[in-house]
Parts: structure tokens; C-alpha cells; sequence
């Protein structure tokens, strides 16, 4: 290369050797990887930022050697990638409301459970319904309800456990309001605060329809302006009903602003534009490692609940389908759900996320017990000091109280529509 | 073949095929498309075809429709109306005030920098600026100005225009400068030794000379601030709509033949709106 600056200039010849040398320089200093490259997977995992996290992506290329490239979206737009782009993912992260919207495009396959090592010991909220045997189902569209289907390329849902799963759970909570006590200064016990004119300005509901409607119908039950049959799937007009509701505060200017990703959640609360708002956990735990104090405040008529699962793309096959089996093992095994445990959410297969938490990390966040000693964010800032209690105690305490799951209705085209009216009203 | 060639105006249309073939591929074809989409029926997950006007008999019998389609030219007029009075004010300045070429592209460049990054950025810096405790109160509380912060700042109509007309006022300044550059001088000096006063030049001999510039920004303008829907979204915290965001909503929502109808109505809103523009202003005669 350095012939080129010879003095007598540069012949058309050894221009050409020298492009035709650097090229295969190239190409041979290239193959190697190029070899590697060849026999690693990658997996394309497309889900809502909730559980995107690099940390993740990092372990899962340690340990299996598979890489993961994560796309977090917002709820709405993964529903559309995985209902609309086939080809644009491997694996969907996703919600089980947004598996009742999606699988009928059969998009998905479904998962073999024999193939799942640690089945057995996935929570009963996503097999059977039920939390403990004795535990009442809440209304909405619960995972378990969308959970199973006939087979590989099963349609229908079927209520009992067939063999063949839609989503492998991974993870779930107990959704309420956030707040910030600081701002606050006096206690919250009820949902209906979020319509309290004493906040006008400076509260927030999310603009996800199918979340949305669930928070709005536990406003308006807490209110005491409706009692619901079922919630979770609505009549036309209790729809108008608990939509005008908000549309009237709306335009009475209760609202500071209406979130649709997880970051602009965080945002509104750090700021203190917001002072009461839906929220999401691991949100609070972000606003509470910038030291802001924030509360993911327990309210007397119970918790709206969610649950996450993955779904394999019905593209997967060969040797990407047997990764992306063994992904799903590696992250039901126990290093995943300690981790994603610290972010605040449940693991569904809590048994083996134990393994990977301290005592006292697990009394912290699973049983609700008093921490000992400092409990520290999955990044590394500190959250609590010793002496400290979760907000709404210990797993059963908080699941156990869930009122509603987040819901796809009957009649969900319709709320859409009104949905899209409230926003834009 | 070549008896092909000979015939009159063969030669034209060879020549004009390659951007026509563009045009009919990816600007003819897909609002074709979104056309016949329009017609279409959906389900939750998926849409299917049909012919039927049921997203349009929505779209014109909801009152909601209509407030967010008037928000929609209310943003268009007041953004116009505004940038028009920034822009011509700034191609004035830099016309007739500047008087080495120099610094006339300086000053211009300068204008530019704001454009060296993304719309996105550019739109949410004025959030922590104009936020609750954002700089802006707090500078204004801090001057004994005011005792509470303003809370119409951010997430507002104020907001939402505020960041358009920073978005786009350089729209109205470049064809604007343009052609007031182009007026010749001479003019001027004759209106002014006719005896007209400043006011009198600037009526009867700027404002129609630059005519043809001030419509073509305006039709940037208002074509950009109708089709818009981030900037909503972000500046009213999601709580406004305008057209934009009812079809990104719906688009959201894999309501796409309920999207289709509505951008069809947007296109055709906005082409009349255009054509009406155009009566006033012969652009071709003009320039």
C-alpha cells in the first residue's frame, strides 16, 4: 500500500496489484469470523421495553453463545409487528392481551411443553388459573385463558393444559398507581384519586387502549359510579359510560399528559409534571434510582395485573427453532428471573429465580419481609436501605388482591374507536 | 422500430418516462392503494377486502372528527400566520439591510443551524425548557415575575405551536429570500424618487413582487404542519389530536382501512387547500 506514494507516481498495474493484494488480505483476515458467524444464531426478539434490557442480551451470549437483538417497542407497536411483519422477528416478548389480539394471524406457533425442562414448575396463574387452589380468577382476559391451544398450529384457545403452549410465561405483576409522596404529603388508598380534582393538572393515565380501559373501569368502580359484571369485557355502553367519565375530566384539564412508552412514564413522574399517574414497575424503580421518591402505591380494590410471555415467530424452524427452545429454557432457569425479580416484576417460575437472589433480596421482593441490609437496583443504585418493606408486601399479598387482568374485549373494536375519541376529544 | 421514433412526440415521451414510471410506482400506486383500502372492512387482526363506506360514514358523522380536522387548519392558519410575519421579517433584513453578498449567506448559514439536527431533537429540548420546573419558570419565578409556574408552557396549543413554528419558519425565510433577492434594486430607487414613503414601497412594490415566494412557503407550511402528527403528539403530551394523529392512532390500532379513509380526506383537504392558495398566486407565471 505504501507503493502508492512513490515518487515516479502510480501505474495503472500495480494499482490494480495492490487493490487485488488488500483484497485478499481482506477476504483472508475476514473468513474466520465469517465461519464463526455461520454456525451462531441469532434470534431477533421484538417486545415492549419492559423487559429489554442488555444485561439480558449480554448473559444470554455468555452462557448459550446465542445473540439476541432486542427492538423494544410500545405495546401497540409490537401488537403490529407481530400481527402485520411476520418476517421481522423470532421471537415475540409480548403481553397476553396482545396474544388474544395476534394469534389468529398465526403468526405464532405454538410451544411444544414437553420440550420446557422446567414446566412443572411454572406458576399456577398461567396453567391452571390459580394462584393458590383456593384462589378466585380475576376478571379480564387472564393468561391462562389465552395461554393454551390445540397444537403446533392451533387456532383456538382451549382452557386446559393441552400440552401446547401460546406464550412460555415470563414474567407478571401487580399493576397500580404510581405517586409522588413528597409532592403529595397525605395518604392514597383508592383508585379514584386519579380523579381527584385536587390533582387536576397533573396526573396521567397511559394511552394503550386495552391497559388503559382496565385502569379507567377501576377509577370508576372505586368512584362509585358503576359497578361492573365484568370488566374485563364490557358492553357497548358501559364502554361509553367509563370513557365519557374521562373525557369529562379530561376536558376539565385533569390530565398533564398521557404516556404510551415506558421512558416518558419515568419522565412525567422525575419532573413532577405528575404527581399520580398508571405506571408500571420497574418505572418506580427507575425514578427511585435517581433518588426521587416515588411509591407504587396499594389501593384498596386491588391491583390491575399483567403478564408476559414469549411467543415463537411461525417462520422459526431447524436449527433457529431448537435455539430459540433452548433460549427459552436458559431464560426460564432461574439467572433471568432474579434478575428481572429486582426490577420489581415476578418471575413465572419463581422457584428458580430463588437460586439466583440473596436471602435477603428474596424476603425483599417475593415475601414482603423487612430487608436486612441495602437493596440495590439490577444497575447498581441504591434503592433501599435496611429496615425497608415493599410497597403492598409480600407475593401473595399483592396477587392475591388483583381485581382485573389487562383485557382484549368482545367488543374491543368499538373501544378502540372510543378510545381514539377520548385522545383526541 | 425506428418508424417508432419518427413519430411526433415519441421522442418527449421517451424522455419523460423514467420520472413518470417513478411517479406511477411510488406516488400514483400507493394512493391508489390507500384508496381502495379505504373501502375496506376490518377485524381486530386483520382486514379484508370489500367495498363499503363505513369508515367514511364514521369519519364524517363523528363530532369528534370534525373538532380534531378544525384543530388541524386552527395549527395550519395560526403556525402560517406566524411564520409568514418571522420569515418575511428575516428575508427582508437579510435583503435589504445586509448589503455585502457575504454576509447575506453568513446570516443565511446561520439560520440553518437549528436544522443540523433531527426535528425530533429540536421539538423535545423545549420539553425540560418549558416543563413545570423547567428553566423557563423557573428563570421567570426567579425574576419575581410570576409566583406559580405556568403551567400552559408545555403540553398546550401554546406548546404544539410554538415548537411548529420553530420547526418550520426556515421553510418561509428560503423561498422568501429567494425571491426577494431577485427584485431589482432599481425599482425601488424609482418608487422612491416617484417620492413613495418606506410603507408605500414595501406594499405596492415588495409584497407583490414576493409573492410567488411567500406562496410557496405557505404551501410548505401548512402542507408540513397538516400532515404532521410527532410534534402533536410529543408538545400536548398526547392530549390534542390532529388529523395526523387520528391516523397514527388508528395505524396503531391495525385500524388500517379506517387510517386509509382518513388520509384520503386529509389529501384531499389539503389539496383544496392548496388549489385554493393557487388562485390567488400564479407561481409559474411568476417566477
Amino acid at each position: 500500500m505504501t507503493k502508492y506514494t512513490k515518487k515516479n507516481g502510480l501505474s495503472r498495474r500495480t494499482l490494480l496489484k495492490g487493490a487485488a493484494a488488500s483484497v485478499t488480505a481482506a477476504g483472508a483476515s475476514l473468513s474466520a469470523p465469517m465461519l464463526w458467524a455461520q454456525s451462531n444464531i441469532v434470534l431477533r426478539q421484538a417486545g415492549t421495553g419492559v423487559s429489554a434490557f442488555n444485561e439480558i442480551a449480554e448473559k444470554a451470549f455468555e452462557d448459550l453463545g446465542i445473540t439476541l437483538e432486542m427492538t423494544a417497542l410500545d405495546s401497540d407497536s409490537v401488537t403490529q409487528r407481530v400481527a402485520t411483519q411476520a418476517n421481522s422477528f423470532d421471537i415475540a416478548d409480548i403481553e397476553y392481551w396482545i396474544c388474544k389480539k395476534v394469534w389468529p394471524t398465526g403468526n405464532l406457533q405454538a410451544m411444544d411443553t414437553s420440550r420446557i425442562t422446567n414446566y412443572d414448575k411454572i406458576a399456577g396463574t398461567f396453567r391452571s388459573g390459580k394462584l393458590t387452589p383456593t384462589s378466585e380468577i380475576a376478571q379480564g382476559t387472564a393468561p391462562h385463558t389465552v395461554g393454551f391451544t390445540t397444537g403446533v398450529d392451533g387456532t383456538e384457545f382451549v382452557q386446559e393444559e393441552s400440552g401446547w403452549m401460546t406464550l412460555i410465561p415470563t414474567i407478571y405483576n401487580a399493576d397500580t398507581l404510581g405517586i409522588r409522596p413528597d409532592l403529595i404529603g397525605r395518604p392514597i388508598s383508592n383508585w379514584s384519586e386519579l380523579l381527584n380534582p385536587e390533582f387536576a393538572g397533573k396526573a396521567s393515565i397511559l394511552d394503550i387502549s386495552s391497559i388503559g380501559i382496565m385502569d379507567m373501569a377501576m377509577v370508576v368502580e372505586s368512584m362509585g359510579e358503576y359497578q361492573y359484571p365484568d370488566k374485563g369485557n364490557m358492553t357497548r355502553e358501559e364502554i361509553d359510560l367509563t370513557i365519557g367519565i374521562f373525557t369529562e375530566a379530561k376536558q376539565n384539564g385533569q390530565f398533564r399528559a398521557f404516556w404510551k412508552s415506558f421512558d416518558e412514564s419515568v419522565n412525567l413522574m422525575a419532573s413532577g409534571e405528575v404527581v399520580i399517574q398508571s405506571m408500571w414497575s420497574p418505572a418506580i424503580t427507575a425514578v427511585r434510582s435517581q433518588g426521587i421518591p416515588c411509591v407504587y402505591q396499594p389501593l384498596e380494590e386491588g391491583y390491575r395485573s399483567w403478564g408476559g410471555g414469549m411467543g415463537l415467530a411461525a417462520t422459526l424452524e431447524g436449527a433457529k427453532l431448537d435455539a430459540a427452545y433452548e433460549y427459552i429454557n436458559w431464560y426460564l432457569s432461574g439467572w433471568v428471573g432474579g434478575f428481572l425479580m429486582r426490577q420489581g416484576y415476578y418471575s413465572a417460575v419463581p422457584e428458580t429465580s430463588k437460586l439466583f437472589m440473596s436471602e435477603d433480596e428474596w424476603g425483599y421482593w417475593y415475601e414482603g419481609k423487612e430487608s436486612m441490609g441495602d437493596i440495590v437496583a439490577p444497575g447498581g443504585q441504591l434503592l433501599e436501605g435496611p429496615g425497608a418493606v415493599r410497597d403492598g408486601g409480600s407475593f401473595l399479598d399483592r396477587m392475591g388482591a388483583v381485581a382485573c387482568w389487562n383485557s382484549v374485549m368482545d367488543e374491543n373494536q368499538y373501544m378502540v374507536r372510543k378510545w381514539n375519541e377520548f385522545i383526541a376529544a | 422500430m425506428e418508424r417508432l421514433f419518427r413519430r411526433p412526440g415519441a421522442q418527449s415521451w421517451m424522455l419523460v418516462s423514467p420520472i413518470m414510471l417513478i411517479l406511477v410506482f411510488f406516488l400514483l400506486m400507493p394512493i391508489g392503494m390507500i384508496t381502495a383500502v379505504s373501502f375496506w372492512g376490518s377485524t381486530e387482526f386483520s382486514i379484508y377486502p370489500a367495498f363499503q363506506f363505513d369508515n367514511y360514514e364514521y369519519l364524517f358523522g363523528s363530532q369528534v372528527v370534525w373538532n380534531v380536522f378544525i384543530k388541524t387548519f386552527t395549527f395550519a392558519l395560526i403556525t402560517w400566520a406566524i411564520t409568514l410575519s418571522i420569515g418575511f421579517t428575516v428575508a427582508y433584513f437579510l435583503t435589504f439591510h445586509v448589503h455585502t453578498l457575504t454576509w447575506q449567506i453568513t446570516l443565511f448559514l446561520l439560520c440553518t443551524i437549528p436544522f443540523w439536527t433531527s426535528n425530533i431533537i429540536r421539538m423535545i429540548s423545549w420539553v425540560p425548557f418549558l416543563g413545570r420546573n423547567g428553566i423557563a419558570n423557573q428563570s421567570l419565578i426567579g425574576m419575581g415575575l410570576i409566583d406559580e409556574p405556568l403551567e400552559w408552557l408545555l403540553f398546550s396549543d401554546f406548546a404544539v405551536i410554538l415548537a411548529f413554528v420553530h420547526l418550520y419558519t426556515l421553510f418561509m425565510v428560503v423561498p422568501i429570500f429567494n425571491t426577494m433577492m431577485r427584485i431589482d434594486k432599481s425599482l425601488i430607487e424609482a418608487a422612491r424618487d416617484g417620492g413613495a414613503s418606506g410603507f408605500q414601497i414595501l406594499t405596492n412594490v415588495i409584497i407583490p413582487l414576493t409573492k410567488p415566494g411567500i406562496m410557496i412557503g405557505s404551501i410548505f407550511v401548512v402542507a408540513l404542519v397538516m400532515g404532521d402528527f410527532i410534534t402533536v403528539r410529543f408538545m400536548s403530551g398526547s392530549q390534542i389530536a390532529n388529523v395526523g394523529r387520528l391516523i397514527s392512532n388508528d395505524i396503531g390500532l391495525l385500524q388500517y382501512p379506517s387510517a386509509a379513509a382518513t388520509a384520503v380526506v386529509l389529501l384531499c383537504t389539503v389539496l383544496i387547500t392548496i388549489a385554493i392558495m393557487l388562485r390567488f398566486v400564479d407561481i409559474r407565471k411568476e417566477l
